[in-house]
């Protein structure tokens, strides 16, 4: 749990995978929470399957939009070896959440350069003493719809930030179609039940 | 979007389509070019009261906006910074006519080059034309600034410059709405010594520049937009724009010069902050523009020496450039070391028809021009069949020059997109017909601007505001600036695509082939029935692997020398059947047909 009224949030995954919605959702959350917040992002090139990473900056007072290196306190990752890219980011103490997804782009097929991590969750925890595995993908499986794993992720999310839990409810009902709020809702209540034991190194 | 008073989350685009709105802005023209296109989108989206559109190019918009404002009306014009290249013909002189109703120009500049093709400080573009302009450093500046920036054009008679970056223009913060106001109630009053500008015109007008010149180094001194924070260091930080956040966050307590208006310089206030500091340190993006007019001026500030010119600051980049200027005695250095690691780069998708004709491109081996859009991506490993990309509509002259001195040996192909075609490749195409250019070229029209969204354009048959419009035929357009062969190409059929290349570069004369297939994503997503990999067939010879497929990933099958063999994700898979034809043992079949098959067995 992040005590205190201030929160370095890094989103990543890649392109297409629902990052920018994730950080749209944390960040009102932070504003209807009656916090500062601001979050920034790269558009563009990043759509065609490339990185994306998205920063979230709540507290009292924000002034810089986007987070200093090894400033991170939590790192949310929707695919595991941009987790562990994203690592030098992060304070040691800080916690990581990350889907045991994993997209091996096609410059790594067949090349003989470059390499996939083995165990990308694994070496994230030699790193960083609070990494929390979430099998999103399988989650979002069983509730029939993939595309619920970013809700799944912010449950997870939420309880690592002092907000209520209805200020999530609330705009995550803002935030999707009607007909998808009934199963956001059970996302989101999925991801809060994730166990949060720390990944052992 | 909600009611005055309210508060919201904008981004900093987003927030200028607010002030537009809140300005009472009447026509709003653009190109889309990243970091930008979302003033526009925003506008069309949520304030249809406001005209908004699309032109072929930025000097087109640029030029539609000046005839708006010369029409009485406020008019808003946008784009990225390499936009305001092509748009700096019409943005020159009209700094010398001034405006009718007030005019805003946005420029969203990119430093780091996150998705451009150079990184350069339009902030010299304010200087060049002596167009004032306003540095917004969050989104409610933004919004703020540009209302402001309609009074200035008003009062001064001039164009204004809003100078953003990817930064301000990508980051969302709270912003609290305010009231709309209505603009001037003008209409266009004929004044030809103010519009026309033949030599005896302008020549009076740069007097008029020179004189309004003179009023804003006034109004730069009483602006709140340029204040000073006041700590009681005896360090003093000059700076604005995003790099004002980077600052005040490493250093709270420092003395601050917020720079707003970052032309003309308030050199009057600057003097008494320098004066009243022991050390002052000017932190700026990209070029040292502040501090080159600073120094210039006669006063002593740091700055660049520092920081450096290259790429985006951040706060770590500040706190180092404080620390090495001695401001600070320690930065919090990462504790976690980042560590080589396979590089992820935007790749074209699973089912992209620009994948055919790079595939044929490559197989020929022949010099390729580029251009801009999704399409520069043929330039990726393990494609690799892009030699240039310089500007919007370059490849076709480029490729023109490459062949009259027979600069590659196995031939130039011109590669340019429909949107960009149309943007500035249409003069190029006309070059090779009048010089007689042997020059082959391919318009890949998947009938979007992909690379920035889908946005419309004149070849799409919509137009921003969703109405439906002419569409451009490419063909009888081609044909009637005089070339003679003219073809249109199913790039999804590789054999074709090598056969056809080859014909029209053996061709004499100019030849366009143009390309087909919509682009996947946009106006609708195209999903045909997958592709499967039978592994039985599947000799791990990785031919599938070297397109460059996203839907096509190594499996943990290995072929007798343990090299992988394929599998395809059907979820990606998009049926375009490109890696089928290419499969030399045909290992690459339809999914249904594989059901079939197992069931049989």
């Amino acid at each position: 749990m992040i005590t205190g009224t201030s929160a370095n949030i890094l989103i990543v995954g890649v392109g297409g995978q629902g990052v920018l919605l994730a950080s749209e959702v944390i960040s009102e959350v932070a504003m209807n929470g009656g916090l500062d917040v601001k979050k920034s992002e790269i558009h563009g090139m990043s759509q065609r399957g490339g990185v994306v990473s998205s920063h979230v900056k709540i507290g009292p007072k924000v002034y810089s939009p986007t987070i200093g290196e090894g400033q991170v306190d939590i790192l949310m990752a929707f695919e595991q070896a941009e987790g562990l890219r994203a690592a030098s980011w992060m304070r040691k103490d800080g916690v990581a959440i990350v889907s045991r997804t994993s997209l091996i782009p096609a410059i790594v097929t067949g090349s003989k350069v470059h390499h996939y991590p083995e165990d990308a969750i694994g070496d994230l925890a030699k790193k960083i003493t609070h990494v929390i595995a979430v099998p999103a993908d399988q989650i979002a499986a069983e509730l029939g719809n993939p595309r619920l794993v970013n809700t799944i992720l912010i449950g997870v999310l939420s309880n690592h930030l002092s907000f209520p839990e209805d200020i999530w409810i609330e705009t995550l009902k803002s935030k999707v179609r009607r007909q998808f709020v009934e199963i956001n809702i059970e996302a989101f209540h999925r991801g809060q039940a994730v166990s949060t034991e720390r990944v052992k190194a | 979007m909600a009611e005055p008073g309210i508060r919201e989350l904008l981004s900093g685009n987003e927030a200028v389509a607010r002030g537009a709105y809140e300005a009472g802005v009447k026509l709003a023209a653009s190109y889309p070019g990243t970091p930008s296109t979302e003033i526009l989108e925003t506008l069309a989206e949520r304030f249809p009261s406001i005209y908004s559109q699309w032109s072929p190019n930025e000097k087109v918009a640029f030029e539609v906006a000046i005839g708006a404002s010369i029409g009485g009306a406020r008019a808003l014009v946008t784009m990225k910074h390499v936009g305001l290249n092509v748009a700096a013909d019409p943005y020159m002189t009209f700094a010398y006519t001034g405006v009718g109703g007030g005019l805003v120009v946005v420029s969203c500049d990119d430093p780091e080059m996150h998705s451009s093709q150079n990184e350069q400080d339009n902030r010299f573009y304010a200087r060049m034309a002596q167009v004032p302009f306003l540095a917004p450093s969050d989104s409610q500046e933004a919004k703020d600034m540009l209302i402001t920036a309609y009074e200035m054009s008003e009062i001064f008679d001039t164009p204004v410059m809003l100078h953003m970056t990817t930064r301000i223009s990508h980051s969302k913060a709270v912003v609290e709405l305010g009231e709309r106001v209505s603009g001037p109630d003008k209409r266009f009053i004929k004044d030809q010594k103010k519009y026309v500008m033949i030599p005896a015109h302008a020549r009076l007008r740069h007097v008029v520049v020179e004189d309004r010149l003179e009023k804003l180094r006034h109004f730069t001194e009483e602006t709140p937009y340029n204040r000073v924070e006041n700590n009681g260091s005896d360090i003093g930080i000059i700076t604005g724009g995003v790099s004002y956040q980077y600052c005040k966050e490493v250093a709270p307590d420092f003395d601050y010069f917020k720079i707003g208006m970052g032309y003309p310089l308030p050199f009057g206030k600057i003097e008494q902050f320098i004066k009243a500091h022991k050390r002052v340190m000017v932190v700026e993006e990209l070029e040292p523009f502040y501090e080159d007019m600073i120094r210039a001026y006669g006063m002593k500030v740091e700055g660049k020496k520092f920081t450096g010119t290259l790429g985006e600051l951040s706060p770590y980049r500040v706190a180092l450039a404080f620390k090495e200027a001695g401001l600070i005695d320690k930065v919090e250095a990462p504790e976690i070391s980042s560590e080589e690691f396979f590089p992820r780069p935007p790749v074209l998708c699973p089912g992209c028809p620009h994948r055919g004709a790079f595939m044929a491109l490559k197989k020929l081996g022949v010099a390729v021009a580029g251009d801009i859009g999704c399409y520069t991506l043929g330039v990726t490993e393990p494609l690799n069949a892009m030699d240039t990309c310089i500007c919007m509509g370059a490849s076709i002259g480029n490729a023109i020059g490459m062949e009259k001195v027979q600069g590659s040996k196995t031939g130039t192909v011109a590669v340019i997109g429909d949107s960009t075609f149309i943007h500035s490749g249409i003069t190029g195409l006309l070059d090779a017909v009048y010089n007689k250019s042997n020059v082959t070229v391919m318009i890949l029209d998947n009938r979007a601007t992909a690379m920035t969204g889908g946005q419309q354009h004149p070849g799409t048959g919509k137009t921003l505001m969703g109405e439906d419009a002419a569409r451009v035929d490419l063909f009888k357009l081609c044909q009637a600036l005089g070339v003679e062969s003219v073809r249109e190409l199913d790039a999804y059929d590789y054999d074709a695509a090598v056969a056809m290349i080859k014909e029209e570069m053996a061709r004499p004369g100019p030849s366009v082939i143009i390309t087909t297939r919509p682009c996947v994503l946009m106006p609708v997503r195209i999903m045909d029935e997958p592709y499967v990999v039978d592994m039985e067939l599947c000799n791990g010879c990785s031919a599938c692997f070297r397109i460059s497929c996203p839907a096509i990933a190594a499996s943990h099958e290995t072929n007798k020398h343990g090299h992988p063999k394929a599998v395809i994700d059907d979820t990606m898979c998009t049926g375009c059947t490109l890696c089928a034809q290419i499969c030399p043992t045909e290992a690459i079949i339809l999914k249904s047909h594989f059901v079939k098959t197992e069931v049989t067995r």
